[in-house]
């Protein structure tokens, strides 16, 4: 049997269309670096959003850092927190208008250290909205300084020498501290550097969405480990191998908290 | 006539939030103030008006909390004392930056840092002159009674969503925490979501029928950012323009004046009664909005005025206003007490003639 | 036996060359560009056309949201 003869342009044609950038992304090109993960998480948000159905009902809440424009890229009702107190603002908004679907976007800085009294406080009282937490290790938009995140021996701006516990304290797991408390309903920790890695961090995303719209009585946490190949020093491809093979055995991926009950992981 | 019921200054305000159809507060307590979010929790507002009130972890969520939910529509406040409003202050920077509604309450005590809990007069600078950074202005309004403190909340949340800015009520210990008679409004329905859309398009309410709105206090671009601020500043001048409000007690033949706000105007009336008694043409003028400042008042009371008493429960902080109004032409003069002691009339009346009339 | 043919058109002016796309390309479609965009970037590029499944993975994991995914079922 002959093969159809078929060409590229053949193929290219909206009838056989499987994947654009959907609308919910603006066409802004991204302030971040070549190869950083907070595009591809911000895309799988509002992709969410779009397939969702809650464009109208949608209300995110963008940090100060990397992400402090995030409302320039996502293309829905958004608003900017001070510096750590965007889950104030999600309190805020969650409490006077129930029916809204609400969303934080924070890296490493702003939630786990200006904002973790609103962090822990928000996840204890059981807020019914969603952090996304883009954790990466460092201070991306000031220049590479060390995050609460930044892991022991770790080089950065300010731990030029690498991060010593002793005298410049331990990273922090908040996502696995949050995960105690009894008002977190859904914890889990994922990445955004391969293709199933992708469509697993989206799918989370979606169950927490689903979780605050069926009112699930807890607040929805994902965190998303990332890179940051500028503050790393390193190329898009090499901080993405460099992340597997030093931040996931510190910061392993998975589910850390399903509907309401820790997961086991023995 | 409304319902007449004698009430806490701070007990005033919640019931008459509940009334004006406030959605939420947010809060934190601190002396002396506490009561407002006490009698809010007590009376149940969820189930009287549908209002949240809720105790946040820190003066600093709860000053965030009212952003979220000023920033998509809702009428929201919070109170605190002198500490707990410098925490607020990088909030209310934000919501002047992102022009946000909102009404939140001072009830002074002596400072500066821990201080004392007793009345203070000494947040003024804080509260006219900034307080938080950049170049930014919220209406203060000052209460003298407890039926101020009731009238206020809504005269504060007209003002705030009037002009998309941040309403500060300056009150005291003295006011918060004593009982007066008080005559409350009706109570009025809170805002439907359909009437929050429409009168607030430009709140995060959900992207519907619209396109996105953006509620953010950063500009990137320098020029963009002068240009808001030219904005914010012409807003200001309008409100200086309409919104003044005082009150004149004997300032038609006087030839001295004393210029007090909130409870320090209360005891420099009984003062001027004193004076009187004792052969002085003495007025009294009561600033009800600190920003904007009566100025045009003052201005205009110079040539028949020998002399001007500021008084004040400080070192003297609203005398720098007087003085900018008066333009050296009489002399100005302050008189006041700190750390949380109040004056006596009669202690105001030997200042009177010590500083102004015989200095 | 039906089997699938893939296309992708890659915006190349909003390319930022990290390259990603290359490492998660199964079939090896994609790589980059000698010349830079306006950006400056060396930007990716189509280099084995016929190899393309319409998987999409390329797309996926583009941060920046450059790569436009098609396919189609062919008879063999
Ligand atoms: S769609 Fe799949 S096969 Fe085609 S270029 Fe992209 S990754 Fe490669
Ligand atoms: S992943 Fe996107 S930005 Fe990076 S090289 Fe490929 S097309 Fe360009």
């Amino acid at each position: 049997m002959k093969e159809e003869n078929i060409t590229t342009t053949d193929i290219i044609s909206d009838e056989n269309l499987v994947y654009k950038k959907t609308d919910l992304m603006t066409d802004k090109t991204l302030s971040y670096c070549p190869g950083c993960g907070h595009g591809t998480a911000h895309r799988i948000i509002m992709e969410v959003v779009e397939e969702m159905d809650m464009t109208e009902d949608t209300i995110g809440i963008a940090p100060v850092g990397c992400s402090v424009l995030a409302y320039e890229f996502m293309n829905i009702d958004m608003q900017q927190a001070a510096h750590g107190r965007a889950p104030a603002l999600a309190t805020g908004i969650k409490r006077t208008w129930p029916d809204k679907m609400i969303f934080t976007y924070q890296g490493d800085g702003d939630l786990a250290a200006i904002g973790t009294a609103e962090t822990i406080h928000a996840c204890n009282r059981g807020e019914n909205f969603l952090i996304v937490f883009i954790n990466n290790g460092i201070y991306g938009m000031t220049g590479g300084q060390m995050a609460p995140t930044t892991l022991p021996g770790m080089k950065s701006s300010t731990s030029p020498y690498g991060r010593d516990v002793k005298l410049m304290g331990n990273p922090l797991k908040i996502t696995e501290l949050v995960a105690e408390l009894p008002g977190t309903y859904y914890v889990t920790r994922q990445a955004v550097h391969t293709p199933a890695n992708v469509r697993k961090t989206k799918r989370a995303i979606k169950t927490a969405f689903k979780n605050q719209m069926e009112n699930k009585g807890g607040l929805n946490f994902v965190e998303i480990v990332s890179n940051c190949n500028s503050g790393w020093k390193m190329s898009p491809v090499d901080a993405n191998n460099w992340m597997v093979e030093n931040m996931f055995p510190f910061y392993p991926l998975g589910d850390i908290k399903l509907d309401g009950e820790k997961v086991n992981k023995e | 006539m409304g319902e007449l019921r004698l009430m806490k200054g701070n007990e005033a305000i919640g019931e008459a939030a509940i009334r004006a159809g406030v959605d939420a507060y947010f809060g934190y307590p601190i002396t002396p103030q506490s009561e407002v979010i006490e009698y809010l929790t007590a009376e149940k507002p969820e189930e009287r008006t549908g209002m949240v009130v809720l105790q946040a972890e820190s003066e600093i969520a709860a000053i965030n909390m009212v952003y979220g939910a000023a920033g998509s529509g809702k009428k929201v406040m919070t109170s605190s004392s002198s500490p707990g409003i410098s925490l607020k202050m990088e909030g209310i920077s934000y919501m002047a930056g992102a022009e946000l509604p909102c009404v939140v309450l001072n009830v002074v005590r002596g400072g500066p840092g821990l201080g004392t809990i007793q009345p203070s007069q000494a947040d003024y600078f804080q509260a006219v002159k900034g307080g938080g950074h950049g170049d930014y202005k919220m209406i203060v309004l000052a209460p003298a009674s407890v039926q101020e403190m009731a009238d206020f909340v809504q005269t504060g949340f007209d003002l705030a969503f009037k002009y998309k800015t941040p309403v500060m009520l300056l009150s005291d210990g003295v006011i918060g925490q004593m009982m007066e008679k008080v005559e409350l409004n009706d109570a009025v329905p809170r805002w439907t979501e359909e009437e929050i859309v429409e009168k607030s398009s430009w709140a995060t309410t959900g992207k519907k029928g619209r396109e996105r709105n953006i509620i953010t206090s950063l500009d990137l671009d320098p020029s963009s950012q002068e240009k808001h601020n030219q904005k914010l500043q012409a807003k200001y001048r309008e409100i200086i323009e309409k919104e003044v409000r005082f009150e004149e007690f004997q300032c038609d033949d006087a030839e001295y004046l004393f210029i007090a706000y909130g409870s320090s105007s209360r005891i420099a009336q009984k003062a001027v009664k004193i004076a009187c008694e004792r052969g002085h043409k003495v007025g009294l003028l009561r600033p009800i909005t600190l920003f904007p400042f009566p100025e045009k008042k003052i201005q205009q009371m110079i040539a028949q005025l020998k002399g001007i008493l500021t008084l004040e429960l400080s070192a003297g902080q609203m005398i720098e206003d007087v003085r900018l109004a008066v333009e050296g032409k009489i002399p100005v003069k302050h008189y006041g007490r700190m750390g949380g002691i109040i004056f006596t009339p009669a202690e105001i009346v030997e200042a009177l003639e010590q500083k102004i009339i015989g200095g | 036996m039906a089997k699938v043919k893939g296309a992708i058109v890659i915006d190349v002016d909003k390319c930022k060359g990290c390259e990603v796309c290359v490492e998660a390309c199964p079939t090896d479609v994609i790589g980059m560009a000698d010349e830079v965009n306006i950006k400056g970037y060396h930007f990716a590029e189509v280099k084995n056309p016929e190899d393309c499944i319409g998987c999409a993975n390329c797309a996926i994991v583009c941060p920046d949201g450059v790569i436009t995914v098609y396919r189609k079922k062919v008879k063999a």
